[in-house]
């Protein structure tokens, strides 16, 4: 399951050792036309859709007003507000859950990982619609059989439409993964057992080498799992249409109809966001590598 | 356990059937033969073709690209460059993507559609970005950077000394890829492409985004079945789809478990 979990992790998380070989050989040529029709075929869409955004379809010129128009559209700062709840709150509970697990994994559980890493890697393989349409069966339940009873209570309070609280559950299931990595790899690359039996040896009790050692060496790798697990929450469309909450995805889609400019517009302020966190990362990761290596 | 219910319950409701008359439920397998003809089945044939197709153009262009990047001289930056840009393009999915698209080649509105046909008088000859190749056109553009970053660990764990070895036994290019390189590669190469395979044949946003539900696929029919409140026992056909689905791509991890098995010999 290695290249399937590399492939997870790929995502800014840990930058590769050097190439195995550097010097080119012999047939650049079949090479460059490789890299420039994928180039091209990467780079227009971007480039079209910041032409599309900026053009002034009455004078010809150049306008920045669909991108002064977002914060102020209807629904805007709802949707998005709620976006970003959201994925604070996936964010937090998604690390709840997963810093305690592979650190555990690591220094006391370490026959659990083959297990731990098969079941993070479930929600990659289930399709998020299979997953959602089951979470929707189980929910319907509140009103068939549990009627009047706390359960059905519990489960209404987690569809309030304000803040759903159910996508949380599943977000989180569906980052599962992506932060099951991030912190896995931090973790090996940091040496974090030799470190926690270094400090034990020197007579640190348990709460103190967590507090000392552990969380300091994750620092890097938790912000690289939060900033991933925004960025997939706030472009998530599949879950949140399906269980009919509005947030920031379907609302893109709501205004497209009436104003295809100020879509694309969003579209493209939200890859470029995304762009920003993912570089931040690797800028994040590098830096630490040349601490460490200083 | 968020995941465990749903995914059982799938498997329950999909025997489940609502008499349209009564309203009573019943244990029944009609759903999941229903799943097997007319709509459906061509629903799932829909989704197939179009994942097997990208799955395969993605792999072949994505291991083109991997291949071309960490061979090249001025390595280091464009190396970076590429990888980065995949971590990010490969989460590109959904909404924004599909939004790009109909801005770059849309029918009425795109720029590069206005550039063929004003400009150029060319028109887009016959494509349409709403068709299963306007879709595969999309699809690939998160396809290629996501076998690009699955391919580029197993492509550096290709040892130069295997290289130098077969080099200093007198093997040409050719026989160093036909007896080493292409064997070792091999098993990841399948693997990325199973995943491919798994990431179109789940995607929804986009395609719901570009077409709505007028092309023939298992996602989009899923959303149909469960927003009709008309069709009485629509919501158990949905049911059986999904289900449907993670068989599908049970089948398909079954097969990359197996291939990994087999890299796992090579590339520790």
């Amino acid at each position: 399951m290695t290249a399937l979990a590399e492939g997870v992790a790929g995502a800014g998380s840990v930058e590769p050792a050097a190439p195995a070989r550097t010097g080119g050989r012999r047939g650049g040529a079949w090479r460059m036309v490789v890299l420039v029709v994928l180039g091209l075929y990467f780079a227009v869409p971007i480039a079209s859709s910041l032409w599309f955004t900026v053009r002034d379809r009455g004078s010809g010129g150049l306008t920045a007003e669909h991108y002064a128009a977002i914060p102020g559209a209807p629904g805007f700062a709802e949707a998005f507000g709620r976006s970003l709840a959201l994925g604070v709150l996936t964010v937090v509970l998604a690390l709840l859950l997963m810093v305690p697990t592979v650190v555990l994994v690591e220094l006391r559980l370490p026959r659990l990982r083959t297990a731990v890493e098969l079941l993070t890697l479930m929600p990659l393989v289930i399709p998020p619609i299979a997953l959602v349409v089951g979470v929707r069966s189980v929910l319907s339940w509140a009103p068939d059989h549990f009627y009047g009873t706390p359960v059905a209570d519990a489960m209404f309070a987690l569809q309030e439409p304000t803040l759903p609280w159910i996508l949380v559950l599943v977000y989180v299931v569906l980052v599962l993964p992506f932060v099951y990595r991030a912190l896995d790899a931090g973790v090996r690359n940091s040496g974090l057992r030799t470190l926690t039996e270094a400090a034990r040896s020197l007579g640190a009790s348990w709460p103190r080498v967590l507090v000392s050692v552990v969380l300091p060496l994750l620092r890097t790798s938790v912000l690289n799992a939060s900033f991933l697990t925004l960025a997939l929450v706030l472009g998530e469309y599949t879950v949140a249409s399906i269980l009919g909450f509005e947030t920031f995805p379907t609302w893109i889609v709501q205004v497209a109809g009436s104003q295809p400019q100020l879509s694309v517009a969003v579209s493209v302020l939200s890859l470029l966001v995304t762009w920003a966190l993912l570089l931040l990362i690797s800028a994040l990761d590098r830096r630490r590598r040349t601490e460490e290596s200083s | 356990m968020v995941l465990l219910l749903p995914i059982g319950v799938l498997a329950v409701e999909a025997f489940r059937a609502t008499d349209p008359t009564t309203f009573e439920e019943s244990w029944s397998t009609d759903s999941l033969a229903a799943v097997t003809e007319g709509a459906s089945a061509r629903a799932y044939v829909g989704s197939l073709q179009l994942s097997a197709i990208t799955a395969v153009l993605g792999t072949v262009l994505g291991l083109a690209l991997a291949v071309a990047v960490l061979r090249a001289e001025r390595g280091r930056l464009l190396r970076r460059l590429v990888l980065t840009a995949s971590g990010v393009l490969a989460n590109f999915g959904g909404i924004p993507l599909a939004f790009a698209f109909i801005a770059t080649i849309g029918s009425n509105a795109g720029v590069v559609t206005g550039l063929l046909t004003n400009t150029l008088g060319l028109g887009l000859g016959g494509f349409s970005l709403y068709s299963m190749a306007g879709l595969a056109l999309v699809y690939l553009y998160f396809l290629i950077p996501l076998m690009v970053l699955t391919i580029t660990p197993a492509l550096e764990a290709l040892r130069p000394q295997w290289r130098e070895a077969s080099d200093n036994l007198g093997a040409s290019a050719w026989q160093y890829w036909r007896y080493v390189g292409g064997p070792v590669l091999l098993p990841p190469v399948l693997g990325a492409m199973m995943l491919l395979f798994a990431s179109a044949f789940a995607a929804y946003a986009t395609a719901k985004a570009l077409v709505g539900s007028t092309l023939p696929l298992v996602t989009l029919q899923i959303a149909d079945a469960l927003s009709s409140n008309v069709v009485v026992g629509s919501e158990n056909l949905g049911t059986a789809l999904a289900l449907g689905m993670v068989v599908v791509v049970g089948l398909v991890m079954a097969f990359y478990a197996w291939v990994q098995r087999r890299t796992q010999r090579w590339l520790a």
